[in-house]
């Protein structure tokens, strides 16, 4: 039996369609209820939808076998998991992104407003620029406005909220794709299994 | 004493002990304190670079160990031969989850001096023999970071690209590990080396037939002491449960030979860790070997335990009617005959198997 996390929302339910037509069915996930779990001991799989960022948490802690998480959450928590395949779907990218006609001249330390602390704290190390990290959880996209911030970094899809309020992308930080994740131990011990998954849902993505 | 009230934890370290002095090894007991210097100087040593410090009477500033082993190798003083200890202590570190200070609770061995073939193959061997004392189903995965090390060295592809690879490698991320190698443009035959190192995997004759073209070099060395290895442990009890996995990686700077991780099936993380690690022992200005291993006691706790749904077995409720001497004649009596009682004037919030009330006039 392999425990599948899948993050609830409309990522989670594409990725369903996909593990669905690779064999991996369990017709009870769509029926309408409350209910978190569903499992087909005959196709020996067992579903669970979890907050999308708790992905990782359920799969490092072995609760789930293997889950489908963002690239973002891989690269804010840096769980201790095996990252199997890229699903190449939920495509975006973290970007930062600032008032349009924004110029830093690198002269005094950037104010950098965003969610994600630790990927931001990485890119700029990386870049040995100075910064003073403010750390939001929601309508980021004002900061630069009210002048809290001088740039955010944040997931950027289509770029239409960064547009309404008069922002624009500057650098982006790096592609955001679902990924499959696989706890380390669970690995160990069901290799067959989960490869066997791997393959069928990669061969279906390419 | 009855074993019966060991946890199961307690009870492996146990049994730990017992097999490691069955090879000759000697009981290591350290301080609880080292000078923090150590620390500092081999920072990458350590995973992590959490240390709570503190001033010594004189001013010394001292620091709770978080590491056992660098403490073996300081204090260690060379003689002929080697010196094969065992310990059973807890270290300090900053948990990777709640990045607080945690007490955790290792057992292991270490191994020092004029290492050879056969050393390597008996700690190898003892921690196949630890993993087998905490479960029948485990499987202990073998790397070698010689191999890793002569294969990134004569790609030559400069310290970024290695860290980042390094990473990829422990995340059996292969896709990303494909676009690193286009993007730095190795060539096919270097990136076909690299994705063959990820992609390893499994029971070792078989995995070790995938390595061999790859290992070209100096890692043909490297290959061929992992090769006599695996024949030796071929032999032993356990030959069905070591495996070749590339995603072990320790720091290259104090490993260069074997290194390995072992996993329990029930707990979500490695249990144990370890590998051969002369560089180390080099930057400490000693001309040795050492190879060892540590077993994360912390994580059996609980393992296989169902949990206690009685506080006791017998509940002995008295007041202040009771007299005394009676009292002390009926835990006896109860305890002799194999109990666990708990003498209280309420029941309130606990949990009992049976009642005996000796409140009032129920004597």
């Amino acid at each position: 039996m392999i425990n599948v996390a899948l993050p609830k929302g409309r990522l989670g339910e594409k990725i369903y369609d996909v593990f669905e037509k690779a064999g991996y069915e369990c017709p009870s996930i769509k029926e309408t209820s409350r209910k978190l779990l569903f499992e087909n001991a005959e196709k020996g799989v067992r579903y669970f939808w979890v907050k999308p960022s708790d992905v990782a948490i359920y799969v490092e802690r072995g609760a789930a076998d293997i889950g489908v998480c963002g690239k973002d959450i891989l690269e804010e928590y840096s769980p201790a998991v095996y990252e199997l395949c890229d699903l190449k779907t939920g495509n975006c990218r973290m970007a930062v992104a600032a008032k349009k006609g924004f110029y830093d001249d690198g002269n005094r330390t950037l104010k950098v407003a965003t969610k994600f602390v630790n990927a931001t704290k990485r890119y700029y190390a990386e870049k040995s620029r100075e910064i003073d990290i403010i750390r939001l959880n929601g309508s980021i996209e004002v900061a630069p406005t009210l002048g809290l911030a001088d740039v955010i970094v944040d997931i950027v899809e289509t770029g239409t909220t960064l547009k309404e309020n008069n922002l624009e992308v500057i650098e982006t930080v790096f592609p955001i794709s679902a990924r499959l994740i696989a706890n380390k131990a669970s690995f160990k011990f069901k290799t067959q299994e989960i490869e066997n998954l791997v393959e069928k849902v990669t061969a279906l993505l390419d | 004493m009855s074993v019966g009230v060991l946890k199961g934890e307690e009870k492996i370290a146990f049994e730990l002990r017992s097999l490691y002095k069955k090879y000759g090894y000697q009981p290591y007991k350290m301080s609880k304190f080292e000078e923090y210097d150590l620390y500092v100087n081999n920072k990458e040593f350590l995973l992590g670079d959490g240390v709570i410090t503190f001033n010594d009477t004189d001013g010394r500033l001292l620091a709770l160990k978080p590491d056992v082993t660098l403490s073996i190798i300081k204090n260690s003083v060379a003689t002929a031969g080697k010196r094969k200890v065992y310990y059973n202590e807890n270290v300090y570190r900053i948990s990777g989850e709640t990045k607080q200070f945690k007490e955790i609770a290792q057992a292991g061995l270490e191994c020092v001096g004029d290492i050879d073939e056969y050393d390597v193959f008996e700690t190898v061997y003892l921690a196949a023999a630890s993993l087998a004392a905490i479960s029948d189903n485990f499987v202990l995965d073998l790397s070698h970071a010689g191999i890793l090390s002569a294969t990134l060295e004569e790609i030559g592809a400069g310290g970024d690209f290695d860290k980042a690879y390094l990473r990829l490698l422990s995340e059996k991320n292969r896709h990303e590990a494909a676009a690193l190698c286009e993007k730095y443009a190795l060539s096919c035959e270097e990136k076909e080396r690299l994705l063959t190192l990820l992609s390893v995997q499994g029971e070792a004759g078989k995995a070790l037939e995938k390595l061999r073209p790859v290992c070209q070099g100096k890692a043909k060395e490297a290959f061929a002491r992992l090769e006599r290895l695996c024949k030796l442990l071929g032999v032993t009890e356990y030959a069905d449960k070591f495996r070749i996995d590339f995603s072990v990686v320790n720091n290259r700077n104090y490993y260069d030979d074997v290194v390995f991780k072992g996993f329990v099936d029930g707990i979500y993380e490695g249990v144990l860790s370890g590998g051969r690690y002369d560089l180390l022992l080099r930057r400490m200005g000693k001309d040795e070997g050492a190879i060892g291993f540590a077993v994360n006691l912390d994580l059996l706790e609980g393992f296989k335990e169902t949990r206690h749904r009685k506080d006791v077995d017998i509940l002995l409720l008295y007041d202040e009617n009771t007299p005394t001497l009676q009292l002390v004649r009926a835990v006896n009596a109860l305890v002799k005959k194999g109990n666990s009682v708990s003498a209280q004037k309420t029941a309130d919030g606990i949990r009992y198997k049976e009642l005996v009330d000796m409140t009032g006039d129920k004597l």
